[in-house]
């Protein structure tokens, strides 16, 4: 049988000037009709060009400079524009990361999905309908009907998402390429496109070439997959080859990235393990392996003089391109440092009923009773405390009021009810601009996007030299030795400090914010999603970091994060939100164990270790509605109870649910269920399926 | 991703080049750059480059004004050498358009950053008054400003000034609207910054780029600008030598000496040609 995909020494280049840098070098793959094969690596590693070769969409400056791209036995490389069309057509189709920008927003969903049938056959208007309905059923979307007259604008992300895979099969393609199609979701809303795509890829004869970092959402999707480093194909193999007994040192040190759940966790004093340095750019000129000045078992005279071999294979279907797979002993242990020494319990920030509602008085239209937006409540009666040197991490789905909480903090938005209190002060009305010089060196902030967080204008020296006078450092000499040390803290090289962000990778413009951040030894370190936008390698790097950082000052850090495995790294205790209300709250261990709210069940649930046997929990939780209509929180009960898979009846829709301790220190949740009778686990999604199977 | 890197990669090198650098990356760029500069430096050294006196009359050139080995382009029609003119010409322009469009940006700029910085009743006013101003017809106000207050230099100035800023300050405003919600400039906030430095060392910079190229073609404008006035009569006061004045003053003389008044309107295009070519070259390597 012919391969749907085949590529043979396929090498993509990118014009730049008269150079040509290559992007992908001699890449060979193969998938078979049913297949899905996880492409993963760090990003710059061409897992995304090889899918827009294949598309034949390159951009402009992309050339193939050798090799062919065979799609059915049939040559990409040199197609003409007809030929791409009627292949696109017939055979391929691709998802992308935003749902957002593949469809138009002055279109309904339903004119978008008969220009996409329209595209490939022509059928009558009645079976038209009939196959786009059903293809809207196949994908989870309910009441497909009604949909079809909808806006993009009208639905969230998910669905937005679900639409574009429906659209893409209405191609009725052999071959689907994902490039990171989760990506910008929700964690609860990802495992639910997840757990569709992966459907998808059981059931029907489509091969799916799945694009992700993400290596838990590749353990559940694919069946095989291929590790990227620099353009090449590093290592090989079956989804439990790569993930449990990995052979490339990249691959092993991908996976040792990831926060082991069952660990110590940070104040253990485990730290976890990174890969130095970052991914060759394009051209740059290296002899021996590209691998070989970041990897720990590099031999010298050896990796860093021969090119690295061809792929080895080592045993059935597992290949790997290495000089030395055979020789490194297996997985090393996690590096360790003391626990980290906590004297009493002393409290830095009292957080005591905070409330921010927005669109609530004010303004001439609603004066007038002209205005028609509802008032949203970000911030609902917000309670807790943060002692000394603790990591407190704040989790829940985006719309719970996590960064209105850090705006608020440090002084950049002001509550409507409730207070802050800090050393003894209410900061929660206090805007920055009139905030006393201490209290704004306390409390600081480090920002999610590495972008945009440093002045692109302003050179490095620069950001910090004013961060410090502004905190009251005085004197050039007292400055700039302030900074030399502040670069040491967060391991940048002294050449930094010449440089402007843009020549910085978004890891290190991440560690010169946290420099910043801790330029006037602040008490309390706000981290809104300080790692969420940066690779696994570097996301380890920057997360060690914060804790050096924090073990070495005694800085309190308020995390704020949806990656729930780094939670339970860092965190000394959790507080999870929902529509600007805790849900649950406690000590990390009590909150990860096995009693706690639905919510935080659900967000648990969602999480994808990087383990093939990892069996999923079949906890569809469905996505948050909007604020008003009939999937809106009830006015008077639970926020979440449109969503609780564990609701009783009216009960939860009627009355607000009241605060439960668990008797477990201070953790508690705020349910109509009692703590303890939350115990048994919710059915796994394997039985699930084959429930709702025999139902049908 | 890959492609995106690079382009990313590429644009890094960019900014951190001086705008010079950008300037010469583009041709067009650098032949507007040129042209520039070389008038630049025929205004610097008119005292030495003019061959004779711009306002000295020659009264045997007079009867014949026709280029001439004494008068390589000719005189007007009271006998002053065509290219002395030209060349003190190319001083007024340079003495006259920075003036007037470094005024223009002063009070454009700061009203834009004033009034997309700190939004609400400041940037309703700021924004009105703006469409009032650009709700004359230009030419209209200048007259209007002008006859009013009488030509001369400053009032050149003057005019120019309140006629751009409006439309400079909506650029800015734009810009600044668009930085504003920066994770950089929230962190300035959360410093505690005051407004003047947010607005000037943390947002200005970065909006420079569109403001250069806004500078440039309206530069190219104002040239055009006071060669409109020189020509209505509303320019500058004779006998100064101005490109605009010397159109007017040889138009009358057309269908006889055609020189006269078109190779002073050769030096106005090539200024302005030259400004455009430098905008757009700007425009295209910013992208």
């Amino acid at each position: 049988m012919t391969p749907v995909l085949r590529t043979e020494g396929l090498s993509v280049c990118y014009r730049s000037g008269r150079r040509l840098l290559p992007a992908v070098r001699r890449l060979d793959l193969e998938l078979r009709a049913g297949e899905a094969y996880g492409l993963v690596g760090e990003s710059g590693c061409g897992k995304s060009t090889v899918a827009f070769a294949v598309m034949g969409h390159l951009a402009d400056n992309g050339v193939v400079t050798e090799g062919r791209i065979l799609v059915d036995g049939e040559d990409v490389v040199g197609l003409d524009e007809p030929g791409l069309r009627r292949l696109r057509g017939a055979a391929l189709a691709m998802i992308y990361q935003d749902p957002v920008a593949a469809l138009n927003p002055v279109m309904t969903v339903g004119q978008q999905l008969r220009e996409a049938l329209a595209a490939h056959r022509r059928p009558p208007p009645a079976e038209a309908r009939a196959e786009i309905l059903a293809v809207l059923g196949r994908v989870r979307l309910p009441d497909p009907a009604a949909l079809l007259a909808r806006y993009p604008h009208q639905l969230s992300g998910g669905q937005l998402q679900r639409v574009v895979i429906a659209m893409a099969l209405l191609a009725r393609p052999r071959l689907l390429l994902l490039d990171e199609p989760t990506t910008g979701l929700d964690v609860t809303v990802e495992a639910s496109v997840v757990a569709l795509i992966e459907e998808l890829a059981h059931e029907s004869g489509m091969a799916l070439l799945y694009i992700s970092h993400n290596l838990g959402l590749i353990a559940r999707v694919c069946s095989r997959v291929g590790v990227m480093y620099g353009g090449e194909l590093v290592e090989e193999g079956s989804v439990r080859q790569i993930l449990k007994t990995p052979r490339h040192p990249y691959n092993r040190a991908l996976i040792d990235c990831l926060p082991d759940p069952g660990g110590r966790g940070a104040a253990g004093g485990l730290r976890l393990s990174s890969i130095p340095g970052q991914v060759p750019t394009p051209g740059e000129a290296m002899e021996g392996c590209l691998f070989a000045p970041r990897c720990a078992h590099a031999e010298r005279g050896l990796c860093d003089v021969a090119p690295a071999p061809r792929m080895e294979r080592l045993g059935e279907g597992h290949a790997v391109r290495c000089w030395r797979a055979r020789e490194i002993p297996e997985r090393a242990a996690p590096l360790a440092f003391p626990a980290r020494q906590r004297g009493p319990a002393e409290g830095v920030l009292r957080i005591d009923g905070l409330s921010r509602t927005f669109g609530e008085g004010g303004g001439l239209w609603r004066r007038l009773g002209l205005a028609r937006t509802a008032s949203v409540r970000a911030l609902d009666a917000v309670s807790f405390d943060m002692a000394r040197g603790e990591t407190l991490a704040l989790v829940g789905e985006s719309g719970s009021g996590k960064s209105t909480l850090a705006r608020i903090l440090i002084g950049l938005d002001g509550a409507t009810a409730g207070r802050a209190l800090y050393d003894g002060r209410n900061v929660a009305s206090l805007p920055a601009g009139r905030r006393p010089k201490d209290l704004i060196r306390a409390l600081q902030i480090v920002f999610q996007n590495p972008d945009g967080t440093l002045n692109p204008s302003h050179r490095v020296e620069r950001i910090l030299a004013r961060a410090l006078k502004r905190l009251g450092q005085r004197g050039r000499h007292a400055i700039s030795a302030r900074i030399v040390e502040l670069l040491r803290l967060v391991r940048l090289p002294a050449d930094t400090l010449a440089r402007y962000p843009q020549e910085l990778s978004g890891g290190q413009r991440q560690r010169v914010a946290i420099a910043r951040a801790f330029a006037g030894e602040p008490e309390l370190i706000i981290a809104d999603e300080p790692v969420s936008a940066l690779d696994v390698s570097v996301q380890a790097a920057i997360v060690n970091l914060l804790v050096d950082a924090q073990d070495q000052s005694g800085t309190a850090v308020l995390l704020i994060s949806h990656d729930l495995a780094l939670v339970r790294h860092v965190a000394d205790r959790v507080v999870v939100l929902y529509r600007g209300q805790v849900m649950e709250s406690g000590s990390a261990e009590a909150v990860f164990a096995a009693p706690s709210h639905p919510y935080t069940e659900s967000l648990l649930a969602a999480q994808h270790p990087p383990d093939p046997d990892h069996r999923p929990l079949a906890l569809a939780v469905p996505e948050a509605g909007p604020d008003s209509g009939p999937d809106a929180p009830p006015p008077g009960g639970c926020p979440f109870a449109p969503r609780c898979h564990r609701r009783i009846g009216p009960l939860c829709v009627e009355q607000p649910p009241p605060w439960r301790p668990s008797g477990a220190g201070d953790h508690g949740i705020l349910c109509h269920h009692e703590p303890a009778t939350i115990t048994s686990p919710p059915p796994l999604a394997s039985d699930a399926k084959r429930e709702s199977a025999s139902d049908a | 991703m890959t492609d995106v890197g690079i382009a990313a990669g590429e644009r890094a090198g960019l900014t951190r080049l001086p705008l010079l650098g950008t300037v010469l990356r583009s041709r067009a760029a650098t032949l507007g750059f040129a042209v520039l500069l070389a008038w630049g430096l025929v205004a610097a050294l008119a005292p030495w480059l003019a061959p004779y006196d711009p306002t000295a009359i020659d009264f045997a050139a007079a009867a014949d004004p026709s280029p001439s080995r004494a008068h390589l382009l000719g005189t007007d029609s009271v006998g002053r050498d065509l290219l002395s003119r030209i060349i003190w010409g190319a001083r007024t322009t340079y003495a006259v358009v920075p003036l007037a469009i470094g005024s223009a940006f002063l009070l454009g700029v700061a009203a834009g950053l004033l009034a997309g910085y700190y939004g609400g009743w400041l940037d309703h006013l700021v924004s009105r008054l703006g469409d009032v101003m650009l709700a004359f017809p230009a030419l209209v106000l200048y007259i209007i400003l002008i006859t009013a207050i009488g030509p001369s230099v400053i009032n050149i100035v003057i005019a120019v000034t309140l006629a751009y800023a409006p439309g400079v300050s909506r650029l800015t405003r734009g810009q600044v609207l668009a930085l504003k919600s920066q994770d950089y400039v929230k962190a300035a906030e959360a410093r505690g910054e005051p407004g003047l430095y947010i607005m000037v060392m943390e947002i200005l910079p970065n909006a420079r780029g569109p403001l250069i190229v806004d500078l440039c073609l309206r530069a190219g404008y104002t040239v055009i600008l006071i060669g409109t006035l020189g020509f209505l009569g509303l320019g500058l006061p004779p006998p100064t030598a101005d490109w605009g004045g010397m159109v007017v003053e040889g138009s009358h003389l057309l269908s006889v000496h055609w020189h006269m008044a078109v190779l002073p309107c050769l030096a106005i295009t090539s200024v302005v040609v030259a400004c455009n070519l430098l905008a757009d070259g700007l425009r295209e390597t910013q992208r």
